[in-house]
């Protein structure tokens, strides 16, 4: 074999593997929605489990799930740009700094398990709120905060400079160059870090089991110290812990939820690629 | 000389006030995330302690885990968690890289915009789903093939291996990327082959980014929980050494503690050694982002100082 | 007369260690256009951000010496940062025109300083237009994007913008850069008029341009100033050998 042949073979070596990574990823996606897609009705959506799981909907876990991603956006939310804003905007280059920076970058390579003992022990446990949505909420969104930081600092440098320039140049104080031409011009950014970071708490699991999930609460939650059933707890639940569940129903909740995080995901990037056309300069 | 727009003392003593306090707090919501971290783990401390204190370090570190027994030998939740993690590295290392090249290096451009979104998805996958896959369809896969269960060590790296993707294709293609291209000129210029300036030149010269690639990568597999709960069949033995040992059920240390946390009694030593579990956890994990961190240089300020 | 601005024995350095000014000393009077020139990397630019403390976001840089402003040191204490931008405004070499219609490109500074009083606003925006020779091409479409105009246009919009604060000196770095030669004559007229009201600093695009414009010019270099005088003294008759070198053209 001359050289030629053997770098023309490990060419083609590298692109058939590469291959064999990506295609199972599409194949992943569309073998649940395959299997799942005959259950979906709008009765699946909204009604209680019911006849000891086996039958019925998935609608208080699909609620639960809504309630608990949109309690992270609330705590993650607020937070993470005010962090990332100092980071951008304020922060030195000093020791506070790259402390700030390692704490961000560890807060990133927590097990979730670990975020659960953590909700456990402090929201739970310490602070007395029990098991319950705040708990859970609280602790998706601190899990959150990394993603929502550190996208939107990106975002917020993207920001041209001389557009602070121009800005301080005129009078403006630091805040108000801030509020009024780095802001505007990151909200797409941000907005699409958070929604990243929401894609991936909807389908958290191991953050909720001791925190808020319940195994099986037909009831809705009254308020955020209650309990309430989750999406992803609730596949483990009926796949691993309900006997004779017909794979249907599995596979149809495997589906919302994916349909859920995916959503999230490509709702994200299309709308990062158009804002970022639409710029003008 | 004094006109519209030029303020007095009272009103610039409240923009003063009003600067002052939205920096301070910016700087707080900044420096609380150091405040978390710690949190988190004086929290694992508090309830965790016990576990170091009250058992014995020969029984903590012996192979027998049986809480009902009141033998709490973590050794097989280790060596569980390490073969899982293990597999997962020499299955996805090898497989990310040849992606990341495949990306950097050979895709054509139309492509590479179709696949860098399309991995992106991938890392959006719950976990949840892909274990519920790996449980429903691979492990019958497996055993079929010829194991004694599907749920083995090797069925969680498979799954985990694949979680782990995303992270080291986009990690290693960014330190391919970053390999100055006259490097490569400079190779091709004296009559290397594309191949040659690639395997010689591009991937020793990305070297520390692929390390870390890794490292990220173990950090992933390592705590990751739901998927290797549902897939590695979660008997707490200690493999026999061999090639066989791949294909025996394993439990890992994520896994202990999400399946066994909701039976406990609060206070109770298993309740204390699970989280004991999570401290070294998060050891471990710290360690890894901190190291790896360090290799990339944790910067201070990132402003870019404007010609303007 | 006094001048209105004074700087005095000025030493700037960069928080890489590169020493962009030397023992700068000047005097600058009101209502003259004085000209900073001199090759690239001769701290120009750097003497300019420095008179309204722009330089102050250049982190880890250093400076010493003084610069007086209405006989107050710019660096004291309780000085106030946001007051003497707007006193001493600054145009940029590239025309830097804010996201927002024209409108909201003259009326920022004034917003920002908490001018709500919309006839105020109007006022200005129609006088600070006039005097950057602008306002007879946009009046119509004040609420246009800003980012719709010719690139000579733009610029006599940013100049307008530093005029709508009606500070006491307008800063101008190398304004006329990018600009076709029609645009950098319309400018340079303008600033005739300018300087009935304002003080004018101005680092100019050649020095054909700084003799055109300058009552009085200082020539840099290194970071030193190597002369100071009026406009017939520094391009007709240098006293030093470096200033005729480089006005007559054999460097830079």
């Amino acid at each position: 074999m001359t050289r030629q042949q053997s770098h023309k073979l490990a060419k083609m070596l590298i692109t058939v593997i590469s291959a064999l990574v990506v295609v199972p990823i599409v194949f992943v996606i569309l073998f649940v929605f395959y299997h799942g897609v005959s259950a979906l009705s709008w009765e699946f959506l909204t009604a209680p489990p019911t006849n000891g799981m086996t039958e019925g909907g998935i609608g208080p876990a699909l609620l639960g799930t809504v309630i608990l991603t949109f309690l992270t956006a609330i705590v993650a939310m607020p937070f993470g740009v005010a962090a990332a804003i100092y980071l951008a905007e304020y922060a030195g280059d000093n020791r506070l700094t790259r402390w700030v920076r390692l704490a961000i970058v560890n807060l990133a390579g927590i097990p979730s398990v670990v975020y659960g003992l953590f909700g456990l022990g402090v929201f739970v446990l310490f602070f007395g709120f029990g098991t319950s949505i705040i708990a859970g909420g609280l602790t998706l969104g601190i899990m959150t905060l990394p993603v929502v930081i550190s996208t939107s600092e990106e975002a917020i440098l993207s920001v041209p400079q001389h557009f602070r320039t121009v800005s301080l140049s005129l009078g403006a104080t630091q805040w108000q160059t801030i509020r009024h031409q780095v802001l505007p011009h990151a909200l797409p950014g941000i907005l699409t870090g958070v929604i990243l970071g929401l894609g991936r708490a909807a389908g958290e699991t191991a953050p909720i089991l001791f925190t808020v999930a319940a195994f099986y609460l037909p009831e809705l939650p009254k308020s955020i110290f209650d309990q309430t059933m989750a999406l992803p707890y609730h596949l483990y639940v009926i796949a691993t812990q309900v006997p004779g569940m017909p794979l249907e129903i599995q596979y149809g909740t495997a589906l919302v939820l994916l349909l859920i995080v995916l959503s999230l995901t490509l709702v994200a990037t299309p709308v990062r690629t158009s804002m970022r056309r639409r710029r003008e300069w | 000389m004094t006109t519209a727009n030029q303020a007095g003392p009272q009103h610039q003593a409240r923009r003063r006030w009003g600067e002052w306090l939205i920096e301070n707090t910016v700087r707080l919501a900044g420096v609380s995330t150091i405040l978390i971290v710690a949190l988190i783990f004086l929290f694992l401390l508090k309830e965790g302690i016990p576990t170091f204190l009250d058992i014995p370090l020969r029984q903590l570190f012996s192979g027998r885990w049986y809480p009902i027994e009141s033998l709490y030998g973590i050794l097989p939740l280790l060596v569980g968690s390490l073969l899982v993690t293990i597999g997962a590295v020499i299955i996805a290392v090898p497989l990310g890289l040849t992606v990341a090249i495949y990306l950097g290096e050979f895709a054509p451009s139309w492509l590479r915009e179709f696949l860098k979104p399309l991995i992106e998805i991938l890392a959006g996958i719950p976990s949840i789903v892909l274990g519920f896959l790996g449980w429903v369809v691979l492990a019958p896969l497996i055993q079929n093939l010829g194991a004694s269960t599907g749920l083995t060590a090797f069925t969680g790296s498979l799954i985990l291996a694949y979680m782990a993707l995303p992270t080291i294709i986009s990690i290693s293609e960014d330190a391919l990327y970053a390999v100055p291209k006259e490097y490569r000129d400079g190779a091709l210029a004296i009559g290397a082959t594309e191949w040659q300036t690639i395997w010689r030149v591009v991937l020793p010269a990305a070297r520390s980014g692929l390390v870390i690639a890794v490292m990220l990568g173990v950090g992933r597999a390592i705590g990751e929980t739901m998927a290797v709960l549902m897939v590695t069949g979660n008997a707490a033995n200690i493999p026999k050494l061999g090639a066989g040992m791949f294909f025996q059920p394993v439990r890992t240390m994520t896994a202990t503690i999400a399946a066994e946390m909701g039976e406990v009694a609060q206070g109770s030593l298993h309740y204390s050694t699970l989280f004991g579990i999570g401290i070294i956890l998060f050891l471990i994990t710290f360690a890894i982002n901190s190291v790896a961190s360090r290799v990339v240089g944790v910067q201070g300020s990132r402003r870019r100082g404007g010609q303007l | 007369m006094n001048p209105i601005i004074s700087i005095e024995n000025l030493f700037f350095t960069y928080a890489d260690g590169t020493e962009a000014l030397r023992d700068v000393t000047l005097e600058i009077f009101p209502n003259e256009v004085f000209v900073l020139f001199g090759p690239s990397r001769a701290g120009k630019s750097t003497l300019l951000r420095l008179l309204n403390r722009l330089s102050d976001l250049n982190e880890g840089s250093r400076h010493q010496g003084s610069i007086r402003f209405n006989d107050r040191s710019i660096f004291e204490r309780g000085i106030d940062v946001i007051d003497l931008r707007r006193r001493i405004s600054m145009v940029f070499a590239i025309p830097t025109p804010l996201p927002g219609s024209i409108r909201d490109n003259l009326t920022y500074g004034l917003k920002m300083a908490g001018v709500r009083d919309a006839s105020i606003l109007d006022e200005r925006v129609e006088r600070s237009l006039q005097q950057a020779a602008l306002w007879d091409e946009v009046k119509d479409r004040l609420d246009t994007s800003a980012f719709a105009l010719s690139g000579g246009q733009k610029q006599r919009l940013c100049i307008a913008r530093s005029l709508a604060l009606e500070p006491d000196v307008v800063v101008l770095d190398n304004p006329t850069s990018g600009l076709d030669p029609l645009s950098t004559a319309t400018v340079e007229e303008s600033l005739y008029e300018l300087k009935k009201q304002y003080t004018i600093i101005m680092v100019p695009h050649s020095v054909q341009q700084g003799a055109r414009v300058a009552d009085r010019a200082a020539f840099l270099l290194d970071g030193e100033v190597v002369e100071v005088g009026s406009v017939s003294q520094l391009f007709v008759r240098p006293q030093d050998q470096r200033t005729e070198d480089y006005v007559t053209g054999r460097f830079g």
